[in-house]
Order: C-alpha cells, then structure tokens, then sequence
C-alpha cells in the first residue's frame, strides 16, 4: 500500500485502524486502515463490491465491524449508544437514494432531528432549515413533499437536511449514483461549495471530476482492501496497481 | 306484510339506539386496545430475538384459528371456572366481550402491521438513525406514520368486521344492537321491521366508516400525490 503523501499531521478527524467485518463466511473489509484529518475530503473508490460503501457506514455505525477501532472526533465507536450518538450527533450522512421521509414536508424533513434530537423550538429549527435550504438553493420548495421533487432536488434537500444537525464530518455514499445525468451537477455543484467551506469529507463515488477537483486524496478500494491511495493527480495519472489501472481505464474511458 | 309505521317506530326506539351506542362503544374500545397491543406486537414480529418472533406466531396462531364464538364462551362461561376473580361483579357481559374481542382483534391487527412496519424502507430507519434519532423516536415519528398509511385500508376492513362480530355478543347476552332486536322481536314477532332497523343501523355505522376512511386515507397520503 502507497504511504498518504498529505501533509504531515493534522488533527484527526476519522481513525480507522486494523478493521475487518465479515457477512457471515464472506469477508467485506480486511484490514483497513485509514486516517482522515479535519477539513480534508476523501473520496473512495472502486468497483462494486469493494467494500467502499460498507466501510463508510462504519464510520457512523450503520454497520457493525467486528475487529479493529474506528475513531470518530475521539469517540471510539463501540455497542455503546452514548458513544453512537455522540458519534452521529457530528456526523452527518447523505444516501445513494436520498432517504427522506416522505410523509413530511421539506421543511420538516430538514427539522424533525433538530427538534426530537437537539430539542430546539420550532421557530429556531424552522430558521435554522431555511438558512440551509438556501445555501442548496432549494428555499421555494419548503412545504413541497419530496416525492414532489426531481432527484437532484431531493438530493440537496437531503445535504440540507444534514447540515441542519451542524456536522463537523459529512459522508456521502454514492450521493449522484440514483440520479438522472442531467440533475448531478446540481448535487456535485453543492458538494463542492461545501468543500470550499472547509468540512471534513468523506465521500464514495465514482465521479473522478469531483474527485479531481476536491479531493485531497483519493482512496481506491477492491475486495474489501484498500489497494492504494495518493492525491488525485498522481492516482489518476500513474496508479501503481493493476487492479487500480484497470478499474481507472474502465472508468475514464 | 311489512308495517312502514312500526318499522320507523323500532328505528327511533329508545332500546334500539341504546344498543347501537353499545355496539359502538365495544368497538371503539377494543379496537383502540388492539391498535396499540397489535402495534407492540406487529413490531415484535421484526425482533431479532428468535424467542420473540416465535411468541407472536403463537399468538396470532391461536386467537386467528379460534372461532369468535368460541372465545367468546370460553371468556364469559370459562374463565368463572378458572378462578374466583371473574365470579365477582365487575366480569360484565361487556367487559367479557371486550376481553374475548381484543384477543382476536389483536392477532389479525399484528399481522396487518407486521407487513405494513416491514414495507417501510430499511432507507427511512437509517436516514433517521444517521440524524442522531433514537429507536423510539424512529418509530414514532418515522416508522409508524408511514406504516399507518400502507396498513388504513386492511385497518378499516378489520374495523367494520369487528363491528358486527360484536353481534355475536348476543349469546353471552350482551345488550348491544343484535340481542335488543331480539328482544322486541320475542315479545312483537314483527321479524322484518326489526331485523330492517338494526340492518339500517349497521349500514349507517358503516357507511359514516367508510367516510371516515377516506378522510384519513386523503390526509395520510399527503406527499404521495
């Protein structure tokens, strides 16, 4: 495995050292290690099955790994549910299919955490949503329904949904793989605002522009491996592996 | 032949009003219980523990193969036999009723809400969970209203199939609208007019029901339109 050539040490933000977790017999992660620092993006990624979107929803506890620690902002996370609270209360995660919930408007898809969670009052929450509907340009469809919404729509209310909660770290799991061409731009379009923001991120896809223009490393997985790591430029021009190049030539071309 | 004015007499008649407000009052009470216990159960269907799952089968096993009647009797003459406590006062032809419905109800409402918590996307609990949400406040503010709307229609259906299995109440003597015809049937012999009343009073019952359906279908499906 390539060494990370970032910068030396910042703070961490994201430890995952030595995991490994089987389904069963089959073994999805072996051996991860990775280590994201505040305000750096991560981009992962690799070819279906990989691994890549269990590992990063380890990283807030949607999924269990059974050997090995994963450190969220110094909070090891274990069956501990203080600890996965701590963990998800600074987390914030957006989906491949969006995951809102559509017996409640926009506006109270973007509240409802707030609320039950941090037990704001509904005119602060209701503020507080509004700044962030803004921010992904979507303000006018407060009290629509998601299913009354496009895809990319629907994406970046729930990017403004997650930010509501005021995430240090934010993680996007395939965030533009269910979505129409036409409408991810709009979505990377926000991804990449909030980069230029500062917020630590750690994102699976598999849209190299993005990656090349935001990330400050890109993370190529297979068979539940890292198999290599580097900045995007050198990853993308001169992959060392095999397996990268031939997941990268498939890719680009 | 068929008498207008005594037909319309037995339909304003004190007794038979009285028994259609029992008939009501019964339902309303058992299915508010097993709404709630057929959600703890339904829920319990999902449970990871194998022992749990396998009690809920059980259940709706037995109160889904028991014929109402059955329990019915088993309730109000049977359990005088078990133990002193239903011998006392308070063991009521309504209160036996509602025991003996409600374990019924419970197990046909539990394998409604069983499919209806289980069509529910796994998506919308970890989209909640992701926000920091707990199990409880998942359920009640994600899961349940969500697993209401798919289940309205099957609930409904139960709903009016329980209204008048209360009519079988009759045989433990139970005052609701079926025994009170019977009653004014006895000392009258006018079948028609009083079986056609109480059939007028179960059709509005249900026809206001049905209304009452789509009422909450319309607002429980805002956002699916």
């Amino acid at each position: 495995m390539t060494q990370p050539t970032i910068a030396p040490a910042h703070e961490p933000a994201i430890q995952v050292a030595g995991v490994n977790k089987w389904y069963g017999a089959f073994q999805v992660l072996k051996d991860i290690d990775l280590t994201v620092n505040k305000g750096e993006r991560i981009v992962i990624c690799g070819p279906s099955g990989s691994g890549k979107s269990t590992l990063i929803r380890c990283m807030n506890r949607l999924e269990v790994h059974q050997e090995g620690s994963i450190i969220v902002n110094g909070i090891e996370l274990t069956n501990q549910l203080k600890r996965i609270d701590r963990v998800r209360s600074d987390v914030g995660m957006v989906f491949q299919h969006f995951n809102l919930f559509p017996h409640l408007t926009v506006l109270e898809n973007c509240t409802v955490a707030q609320r039950w969670v941090r037990k704001l009052p509904k005119k602060e929450a209701t503020q507080i949503a509004m700044r962030y509907l803004e921010r992904v340009h979507i303000p006018e469809k407060a009290d629509k329904y998601p299913g009354q919404l496009s895809g990319g729509q629907q994406q970046r209310v729930a990017i403004a949904r997650a930010l509501c909660m005021n995430p240090s770290i934010m993680l996007f799991d395939e965030p533009t793989s269910a979505l129409d061409p036409e409408m991810v731009k709009e979505v990377l379009d926000t991804m990449i605002s909030l980069a230029s923001d500062g917020m630590t991120m750690v994102c699976v896809t598999h849209e190299m522009n993005f990656a090349r223009e935001v990330a400050s490393e890109v993370v190529f997985m297979d068979g539940g491996q890292v198999i290599e790591r580097n900045t995007p430029d050198i990853l993308f021009s001169a992959p060392v592996h095999e397996r990268t190049k031939r997941f990268l030539g498939k890719l680009l071309h | 032949m068929f008498q207008l004015d005594l037909f319309l007499h037995a339909i304003f008649s004190a007794p038979l009003f009285k028994g259609a407000l029992l008939t009501i009052g019964l339902s309303l009470c058992v299915m508010a219980v097993s709404l709630v216990l057929g959600m703890g159960l339904g829920s319990m269907a999902g449970s990871p523990r194998p022992a749990l799952r396998w009690l809920v089968t059980l259940y709706v096993w037995l109160f889904r193969g028991a014929p109402a009647l059955l329990v019915l009797l088993f309730v109000w003459n049977g359990l005088p036999q078990i133990s002193e406590i239903f011998r006392a006062g308070w063991f009521t032809p309504f209160v036996a009723a509602f025991l003996a419905l409600s374990l019924i109800q419970i197990a046909y409402l539990a394998e409604i809400l069983r499919s209806a918590f289980a069509a529910v996307g796994h998506g919308q609990r970890e989209g909640a969970a992701a926000l920091g949400m707990h199990r409880w406040q998942i359920f009640l503010v994600i899961t349940m209203p969500q697993a209401l709307r798919i289940a309205v229609p099957a609930l409904m259906n139960e709903f009016i199939s329980l209204l008048k299995t209360t009519s079988l109440a009759t045989v433990i003597s139970l005052k609701e609208l079926m025994t009170v015809s019977q009653f004014a049937i006895a000392t009258s012999f006018r079948f028609l007019e009083w079986y056609g009343a109480a059939l007028v009073y179960y059709l509005v019952i249900v026809s206001v029901l049905t209304l009452a359906q789509n009422r909450i279908e319309h607002v429980l499906s805002r956002g699916y339109r």
